[in-house]
């Protein structure tokens, strides 16, 4: 049916409130970052009067003192790294599943599953035996392994459900029409192929960007601390104040580039999630 | 009773398009009335205002005697199979078939005989406990039928319910529609893109194109008194064949040669016209026998393409015209092209499909004699493409 | 490679795109296996030991006494009440929301985009981070909450069990309301439209069509969506770390177990722990898919 000024109007509303559902934690955050310290307790959700001073003591002391510096640093590197290899041993095994057939396909996949319904309670245990064991506690490595184990199903899932839907003979096709087999990779598949692997990248980074639990179990130092752990450390000016300005002002730090990431791939984003979910 | 009535009935959508435009169409108690036209002309859109389904823009519908422009689908007591069958996915037949009963609150021992009952009409007992996944395309038609018939309702609306079945099972199939509507006798308005189901299903039939309604008649009204090109074009298959003429006092001069105008052209319509021959006017000369004497015109062409049937013959081939503007004919010749690829028309030659008798010796390629049977000939005013006369 | 004679039914090409496709897979299987497969053998090795890290030369075999001091703990009951009860209120929510979330996002004519933002955003949040926003507002000093209308300017949200559950219970459902609208949107879009016009005719109402149609056709959307939300819900742990620490009872069994071998350093009584709730997990996983059915293949991971 049609639809009159009136449904316009409370498909408004409900579309408002779902939005601001989902911001006010945010909005708080960044109110409480941008009040100055004696400020902070005043319990007020619009900051009196604005102040950047919890910003300041984020960075203050560079690299070695701030609280803050070195822990961003390890987060984006971890999740980076995690997110490049994650998705290149994903590609392959989803290109194998999506392409190929051979015995053990479904086991993989089922494997997969599994995995991601794993409690990752249950392996911080020896995790932390091993990894101390092994010398790699406390270390990148440490936490870009159990990151690569928990989000490959997740990847090969998006991917294998993306890799269905190209059209491969497309390949075949540009090879009548006189490129080489890798020319048609190339130049016909990598572009289809793009989107998809692009979408489950960012699913694959925010999983690690993420991650608590294995954060705080295999670090003990900012070596490796990333910013979920580090921000449980804060400690504010002094002995005496809660770090409740910094810790805002760290959480609107890495929250705000998420949020304007999630703005511009939206789209990409959910489809990722539930591709796979359809059947065709 | 449950008459249909369209009055001035408007539909424009949110973006300002315009999909019906002013229809009048009245459909008689009991009446098979079936909406024909090509893809878009706004046949779907005009059957779901009926059934509730779009909004109306302006413009009454009555079903009886009730205006019923705002009342809910539920509430005008109609039935509509469409042309997915929406079967629901996770019901049995006999649920499918019970679920409006159900909604109504019937009780259930009257609920199992009604559906029941529709299934020894539809052949369909034997299906009943099935779900939909587990049926052919065939039976599926079937149950979305049964669907509607269980409710006994005011009247039957269909929107294209043959065109998912292959060709066979359609022919079959539009029997067994056929006969049921005239055992139920319910009203039914019918839609279809297939002019042949329009002709030998309908009692009447209206031709719409571009949201307007061109002509409302009986197929053979249709067939024979088309009331513009667009009718004469679309009814009939192969189509008729167009020519552009010239008319002059009392003569029609056509590519093919000279002829008698029709009676009913005034003498004020001399000039360039556009004349039309149905494939079943022309025959091979040497099989019409002293028929050529009587009327007629006997002309030679070239043939480009015989196709043999079977039970007919039909050859193409292509006469020399004027240049006659005809806008009319080129906006056919663009609807031609676009539903069927085929270019009819090159640049000052027609192309014509004759059907002639299957035993005629007509070959590819040689020059044969051909005979058109100009009493049927149908003139059309070239600028508007409106009827002037003729056809029979 | 081919040894020349081939099985019945196996050419040597499907048996080189078999040795392909294994090959292709290997890395990712074995960085998956590596870190659950060897590590919860491990761990179930480590619970029938008494293994303390702060006493190092003390310790050997003891069977299964760990899992006796565990399963005879006040503690440990109490957390896996806590934990079955968060479990089951945020999941029930999350279930109501997000399907209302759903039909709008399904319906909207309009502003698609900034819904789909608007859900996304609690899922690209850390989970620490928002929790401290929640944590924040619901703190008696700092928070904002206690001054608005309808609530008491003393309500010390922390200071009680159920009081605390009750953040914790928003915190969790803001957070992963989003996923589940997106997965039961995901089983929405696969019902043919047509279904609730030839409803519409039938006579069905709104509500109707709802309970008649959507809710039955998207049954396998919906379980595979409280599958992995059960699963998800039941390892809570960050939320709560972060809030309450666990205090006034609001302990779960994750934190449980991560107080056991990460602060104590008893990797003994720690890995008891963390093979209890691998079993319960399991046991989740088993009702869903044997008991009621749950269509597991065509199901999403992911966090």
């Amino acid at each position: 049916m049609e639809r009159g000024g009136r449904e316009y109007a409370l498909w408004s509303i409900g579309i408002a409130v779902v939005l601001i559902f989902a911001l006010i934690p945010v909005l708080w955050l960044i109110s409480i970052s941008l009040k100055p310290p004696e400020a902070i307790t005043d319990g007020r959700f619009i900051p009196s009067e604005v102040s950047f001073d919890n910003y300041k003591s984020l960075f203050e002391g560079g690299v070695e003192d701030s609280p803050f510096i070195k822990p961003l640093i390890n987060s984006i590197l971890i999740a980076l790294t995690t997110t490049v290899i994650s998705i290149v041993l994903a590609s392959f095994a989803a290109y194998a599943i999506a392409r190929l057939e051979f015995p053990g396909k479904r086991v993989i996949l089922a494997g997969a599953l599994a995995i991601a319904m794993f409690p990752p309670i249950s392996t911080i245990g020896p995790l932390f035996d091993m990894w101390r064991a092994l010398g790699i506690y406390d270390t990148y490595l440490g936490l870009i392994i159990p990151y690569l184990t928990f989000s490959l199903p997740l990847a090969i899932y998006a991917l294998t459900a993306f890799f269905r839907e190209i059209p491969w003979e497309l390949e075949q096709a540009a090879q009548v029409d006189g490129a080489t087999p890798f020319q048609a990779f190339r130049k016909v598949i990598v572009p289809l192929a793009a989107p998809g692997v692009f979408t489950a990248a960012i699913l694959v980074f925010i999983f690690a960007w993420n991650d608590f639990l294995f954060a705080i179990s295999l670090t003990s130092s900012d070596a490796s601390r990333t910013v979920p752990a580090a921000l449980a450390f804060f400690t504010g000016e002094s002995s005496f104040t809660e770090p409740t300005g910094s810790i805002a002002a760290a959480a609107v730090v890495v929250t705000v580039p998420i949020i304007v990431f999630v703005l511009f791939f939206q789209r990409r984003i959910v489809s990722g999630l539930t591709a796979g979910a359809v059947k065709g | 009773m449950s008459e249909i009535t369209l009055d001035g009935v408007t539909k424009v959508f949110a973006d300002g398009f315009e999909a019906v435009k002013e229809m009048s169409l009245e459909v008689g108690d009991g009446e098979f009335m079936i909406l024909v036209g090509p893809s878009g002309c706004g046949k779907s859109t005009a059957l779901r205002m009926i059934a509730g389904l779009e909004d109306i823009s302006s413009g009454e519908l009555r079903i009886g005697d009730e205006v019923v422009n705002d009342r809910a689908p539920k509430d005008r007591d109609i039935a509509m199979v469409f042309q997915n069958y929406a079967l629901y996915p996770h019901m049995t037949v006999r649920e499918n078939m019970g679920f409006a009963l159900k909604l109504a609150g019937v009780d259930r021992a009257e609920i199992d005989s009604k559906v029941e009952e529709a299934a020894k009409t539809l052949d369909l007992t034997q299906h009943l406990d099935r779900r939909p996944a587990n049926l052919s395309g065939g039976q599926r038609q079937r149950v979305a039928m049964g669907r509607a018939i269980v409710r006994d309702p005011k009247a039957f609306l269909m929107d294209e319910p043959l065109s998912n079945l292959d060709a066979k099972l359609r022919v079959q199939m539009r029997t067994e529609v056929a006969r049921l509507q005239s055992r139920l006798e319910t009203t039914t308005v019918y839609v279809t893109h297939d002019q042949v189901e329009a002709m030998t299903l309908g009692d009447r039939v209206a031709v719409m194109r571009a949201g307007a309604l061109q002509q409302v008649g009986t197929p053979a009204e249709l067939y024979e008194q088309p009331v513009n090109l667009f009718v004469a074009g679309f009814i009939g298959s192969p189509a008729m064949n167009f020519m552009p003429a010239e008319l002059s006092g009392g003569k029609v001069k056509l590519p093919i040669g000279e002829a008698d105008a029709p009676e009913g052209v005034g003498g004020g319509r001399d000039g360039e016209v556009i004349a039309g021959l149905r494939p079943e006017s022309f025959e091979d000369a040497e099989m019409v026998g002293d028929l050529r004497n009587e009327r007629g015109v006997v002309f030679d062409a070239e043939i480009d393409l015989v196709e043999s049937l079977g039970s007919d013959l039909y050859a193409y081939f292509h006469v020399e015209s004027g240049a006659v503007e005809s806008e009319q004919l080129a906006e056919l010749v663009e609807e031609r092209l676009e539903e069927t690829g085929v270019p009819e028309v090159r640049e000052g030659q027609e192309q014509i499909v004759a059907r002639l008798d299957p035993a005629s010796g007509i070959k590819r390629g040689e020059r044969a004699e051909l005979w058109a049977d100009t009493s049927k000939l149908h003139l059309f005013d070239a600028e508007s493409g409106e009827r002037l006369a003729g056809g029979s | 490679m081919s040894n020349g004679v081939a099985t019945a039914g196996t050419s040597d090409r499907t048996r080189s795109e078999h040795r392909l496709a294994w090959l292709l897979c290997a890395p990712a299987v074995i960085a998956m296996l590596a870190v659950t497969a060897y590590p919860i053998g491990y761990a179930i090795v480590l619970s029938v030991q008494q293994i303390d890290l702060r006493f190092p030369d003390e310790g050997g075999f003891v069977g299964l006494d760990n899992y006796t001091s565990v399963l005879s703990s006040q503690l440990w009951w109490t957390d896996v009440f806590n934990t079955v009860f968060l479990t089951v209120v945020t999941v029930s929510i999350e279930l109501v929301l997000g399907m209302a979330i759903a039909l709008v996002m399904h319906r909207a004519i309009f502003g698609r985009g900034v819904v789909r933002t608007a859900v996304l955003i609690p899922y690209g949040i850390i989970t620490v981070v928002a929790a401290f926003s929640w944590q924040f507002a619901f703190a008696p000093d700092s928070g904002f909450v206690n001054n608005l209308p309808l609530i008491s300017d003393e309500m010390d949200w922390f200071g009680g069990r159920f009081s605390s559950f009750a953040v914790i219970i928003m915190a969790e459902v803001w957070k992963t309301t989003p996923f589940m609208a997106l997965l039961l949107l995901a089983g929405l879009v696969t019902i043919d439209g047509q279904l609730y016009e030839a409803a519409k005719v039938d006579g069905a109402s709104a509500w109707q069509r709802f309970t008649r149609i959507t809710l039955p056709l998207m049954k396998p959307a919906i379980l595979v969506a409280l599958l992995f939300r059960t699963l998800d819900a039941f390892r809570v742990f960050d939320t709560i770390y972060i809030m309450t620490a666990g205090a006034q009872d609001t302990e779960s069994v994750s934190i449980l177990g991560f107080n056991q071998l990460i602060s104590r350093l008893n990797l003994g009584l720690g890995s008891a722990v963390s093979v209890l709730i691998f079993l319960c997990v399991v046991a989740i996983a088993f009702l869903y898919v044997k008991v009621l059915g749950t269509r597991v293949e065509e199901g999403r991971p992911g966090n």
